[in-house]
C-alpha cells in the first residue's frame, strides 16, 4: 500500500451507514473495513464480500467424523475382539450397526461444529491474548466506522463521506499493518 | 384468479379412468374361491421344485423320527412356501423346506415314534395344515386389491391432513412468510372432504366384512367357544371393536373438516372485512385445532394403521405416522406452489418461499428418519419376540420396500436439499419432492401390506391403479377449488410481510 492513511467515517445509524457503503462502492472507493457494535443484515453483500465457505468446511468435517465412528467402532467390535455381549450379533459390522447409530450421529455432529467452530477462529484469527484490533472503542457501543484507504485524494474523499451522513470524518495516520 | 388449465383437467381425468380400470381390474383377477388359490399354488409349485408331493412321499416311505414343528400362525403370518415349517430329520429328506417360520406365535414340538398309523396322521395332519395355508393365502390375495386401495387412500387422505396440520400451525405461529401461500394449502385441503368421504366408506365396508383388512373384526374372534378366538385381540376388545372405532373415525374425520371448512370462511370473509375479527377467529380456532389434531391423529394412527397388526404396539407410532404424513403435505405444498408459480400465477411467491419451504421438506425429511430408526432401534435392540416380529416380517418379506423408503426418505433428501443454493432451484427441489412423496407412499404401504397381504405383496396393477386414481381425483378437486378464490389474501395482517419475504 502506497499511502499509510486512512479515512474513519463514523456513523450513527445502520441504515446511514448502508447508504453510506452503497455510494461508496458507486463511487469505486476501496472500502479497508466496516467495524459495527452488532451484526447489520446485508452489509456483506452490500460490500461485496464473497460469501463464507464454513458450511462446506462444516459438511466435510461431518464426513471425517462419520468416517471415523465408523472405523473406530468397526475395528473394535467386529475386527479386533468380537465379542458375543447380549446376544448383539458381532459378525460383521452392518449386522450390530443399529447399535452404533447413535455413537456414528454424535461423532458426526460432535466433529462438524468443533472443527467448524476452530476454522472459524483460525480464519478469523480470534485466540486468548489476542490484541484487539478496534480502532475506535464506540464501534462496540452504538456507533459504527467505515475505515476507507487514502490514495492521494484526502480532501475529496473527507468531503465525499461528509455528504454521505457521517457523524465524523477522520484522516488517520496507521503503521504499516502486518495484515 | 387461476383458472383451470382445460390440459390439466382432461390429464385428471385420464388418471381417475385408468385408475379405475386398474382397481377393477385388481378385483376382478382376485380369486373368488379356495379352489382358485389351490390352483394358484399348483402353478406357484411347478415352479419352485415340488413342496407337498415330495413331502408326501416322504411320508409313505415311513422314518424313524419326525420332529414336528408345527407353528400357529394367526393372521398377520406369512411364511415364504408353507406357514408352517416341517422338518424331516430323515436321510430321506433331501427337498430343502422353507423352514423360516415368520412370526409365530408358538411352536409345538412332538415326538413320535415311527408306526404305520402314524404315516396316517401325519398324512392327516399335513392335509390341515394344507388346508390351513390354502386358507390363508386366499385371505391375502383375497385382501390385496383392498389393501392396495386401503393405502393410496390413506396416504391421499393423510397427505392433506399434513398440509392442514402446517396450514394451522402457520396462522398460529403468526409466520409472516408463509401468508401468500394460504389459498395453496386451502386449496389442497378442499381433498379433504372429498378423501374423507371415500376413505370413511371403506372403513364402514370392513365393518360389513366385505373386506379382511383388520383382523380384529373377524367373527369369533373374541368369542372362547369359536375357533378363532384370540386371546390378545380379546383382552383388547374393550378398545378395538367396531362400533367404537367406527365412531372414533368419525369424529375425527368430522372435527378436522369442519375445522378446515370454517377456517376457509372465514380467510374469505377477512378478505372483506374492516377489521380482524375473522383472523382473530381463525387465529384462536387453529390453536385448539391443533390440540384436538395431535390427539386425534395419534388416535388416528393406531386405529387405522396399528390396529392391522393387532397384536402388535409401539408408542412413539403416532408421531411416527405424523412425521411421514407431514413432510408429505409440505412435499405437495412445494410442488403445487412450483407448478402454479411455474404458469404464472403466483406473483409474490419467491424464490425464499421456496426455499423455506425446502427447510420444511428437509427438516421434517430428518425428523422422520429420527422416528423411523428410534422406533426400529428400540425394538431390534431389546429383540423382545412379541414386538420385533413386526420388523422381522418387514425385513425379510419387504426388504426392498422398508431400505428403500430410508432410503428416499432420508438419504437422498438429506444430500440434496442441505445445499442452501439447491433448496431454490425448482427441478432439483421437484426432484427432491417426487423422491420424498414415493417414499412416503412405500412407507405407507410398508405399514400396512405385511399386515394384510403379506408374503403376497407386489406392486402391480391395483396398487398402482389405486394412486393413479386418487392422484387424479386430488388433482381435479384441488385445481378446482383454486379457481374458487383469489390466490392471494387480500387483508392478512401479515400478508405484507409476506410479499416481502426475503430470506
Amino acid at each position: 500500500m502506497s499511502s499509510n492513511k486512512v479515512i474513519h467515517a463514523i456513523y450513527n445509524d445502520d441504515d446511514v451507514l448502508m447508504d453510506a457503503v452503497h455510494k461508496t462502492r458507486a463511487a469505486h472507493h476501496h472500502i479497508e473495513e466496516v467495524f459495527t457494535p452488532f451484526p447489520v443484515h446485508g452489509l456483506d453483500k452490500a460490500m461485496g464480500l464473497a460469501p463464507t465457505r464454513l458450511a462446506i468446511c462444516a459438511f466435510i468435517y461431518g464426513c471425517i467424523g462419520l468416517s471415523v465412528a465408523t472405523t473406530m467402532l468397526n475395528y473394535i467390535m467386529i475386527q479386533d475382539w468380537p465379542q458375543d455381549i447380549g446376544g448383539k450379533p458381532s459378525f460383521a459390522f452392518y449386522q450390530n450397526m443399529p447399535a452404533f447409530v447413535p455413537v456414528m450421529f454424535e461423532m458426526t455432529v460432535f466433529h462438524a461444529a468443533h472443527l467448524m467452530v476452530i476454522t472459524f477462529y483460525m480464519r478469523s484469527r480470534l485466540w486468548p491474548f489476542k490484541k484487539a484490533e478496534n480502532p475506535d472503542v464506540r464501534t462496540t457501543d452504538d456507533h459504527f466506522l467505515m475505515e476507507v484507504s487514502v490514495k492521494d485524494n484526502e480532501d475529496e474523499l473527507v468531503k465525499f463521506f461528509k455528504s454521505t451522513g457521517a457523524v465524523e470524518v477522520k484522516v488517520v495516520e496507521v503503521e504499516n499493518d502486518k495484515h | 384468479m387461476y383458472t383451470f388449465s382445460s390440459k390439466l383437467k382432461t390429464f385428471s381425468f385420464v388418471l381417475m379412468i385408468v385408475g379405475i380400470l386398474g382397481i377393477g381390474y385388481g378385483f376382478l383377477t382376485a380369486p373368488k374361491t379356495i379352489q382358485d388359490v389351490e390352483a394358484i399354488l399348483k402353478a406357484e409349485e411347478a415352479h419352485h421344485e415340488g413342496g407337498h408331493e415330495a413331502a408326501a412321499t416322504h411320508e409313505a416311505a415311513g422314518a424313524e423320527s419326525h420332529e414336528t414343528v408345527a407353528a400357529t400362525h394367526e393372521e398377520t403370518a406369512k411364511t415364504a412356501e408353507h406357514s408352517t415349517a416341517v422338518e424331516h430329520e430323515e436321510a430321506v429328506a433331501e427337498t430343502t423346506h422353507d423352514t423360516i417360520a415368520k412370526d409365530t406365535v408358538a411352536a409345538v414340538t412332538v415326538a413320535e415314534p415311527a408306526h404305520a398309523e402314524h404315516a396316517e396322521n401325519k398324512a392327516e395332519a399335513h392335509a390341515d395344515e394344507h388346508a390351513e395355508h390354502v386358507e390363508h393365502v386366499f385371505h391375502q390375495l383375497q385382501n390385496k386389491p383392498w389393501a392396495a386401495l386401503y393405502v393410496a387412500c390413506i396416504f391421499f387422505l393423510l397427505i392433506t391432513m399434513g398440509v392442514l396440520a402446517f396450514y394451522a400451525i402457520q396462522q398460529v405461529a403468526q409466520a409472516g412468510w408463509s401468508p401468500v401461500l394460504f389459498r395453496v394449502m386451502q386449496g389442497i385441503t378442499a381433498y379433504l372432504p372429498v378423501i374423507s368421504v371415500v376413505f370413511f366408506a371403506i372403513l364402514l365396508l370392513s365393518g360389513f366384512h366385505i373386506h379382511h383388512l383388520f383382523v380384529w373384526m373377524k367373527e369369533g374372534v373374541t368369542d372362547p367357544t369359536s375357533p378363532n378366538y384370540d386371546e390378545i385381540i380379546a383382552g383388547k376388545s374393550g378398545y378395538l371393536n367396531f362400533a367404537f372405532w367406527i365412531s372414533r373415525a368419525a369424529i375425527f374425520l368430522l372435527g378436522w373438516n369442519v375445522y378446515r371448512y370454517l377456517s376457509r370462511k372465514n380467510c374469505l370473509a377477512q378478505d372483506e372485512a374492516n377489521d380482524d375479527v375473522f383472523y382473530k377467529k381463525n387465529f384462536k380456532m387453529s390453536a385448539a385445532f391443533l390440540v384436538f389434531f395431535i390427539v386425534s391423529e395419534s388416535i388416528m394412527a393406531w386405529d387405522w394403521i396399528m390396529s392391522i397388526d393387532a397384536h402388535w404396539f409401539s408408542t412413539l407410532f403416532g408421531w411416527y405416522v405424523f412425521a411421514s404424513f407431514f413432510v408429505s403435505g409440505i412435499t405437495v405444498i412445494q410442488l403445487v406452489t412450483i407448478y402454479l408459480k411455474s404458469k404464472g400465477y403466483l406473483e409474490n411467491v419467491n424464490s425464499s418461499h421456496i426455499h423455506d419451504l425446502s427447510k420444511f421438506m428437509f427438516g421434517i425429511s430428518v425428523f422422520w428418519t429420527y422416528l423411523w430408526f428410534s422406533q426400529f432401534m428400540l425394538i431390534w435392540y431389546a429383540n423382545i419376540p412379541e414386538e420385533v416380529t413386526y420388523f422381522k416380517t418387514r425385513i425379510e418379506v419387504f426388504t426392498v420396500p422398508f431400505w428403500g423408503a430410508f432410503f428416499m426418505n432420508f438419504v437422498f433428501p438429506i444430500l440434496l436439499l442441505i445445499n442452501s443454493d439447491f433448496k431454490r432451484i425448482y427441478w432439483i427441489v421437484v426432484m427432491g419432492g417426487i423422491v420424498i412423496l414415493v417414499g412416503h407412499y412405500v412407507d405407507f404401504f410398508n405399514m400396512i401390506m405385511p399386515g394384510t397381504v403379506g408374503d403376497r405383496w407386489f406392486i402391480g396393477v391395483p396398487e398402482i391403479s389405486a394412486l393413479l386414481f386418487f392422484f387424479g381425483l386430488f388433482i381435479y378437486v384441488v385445481f378446482n377449488a383454486l379457481t374458487k378464490a383469489p390466490l392471494v389474501p387480500k387483508r392478512n395482517p401479515f400478508i405484507e410481510e409476506s410479499k416481502h419475504f426475503h430470506y
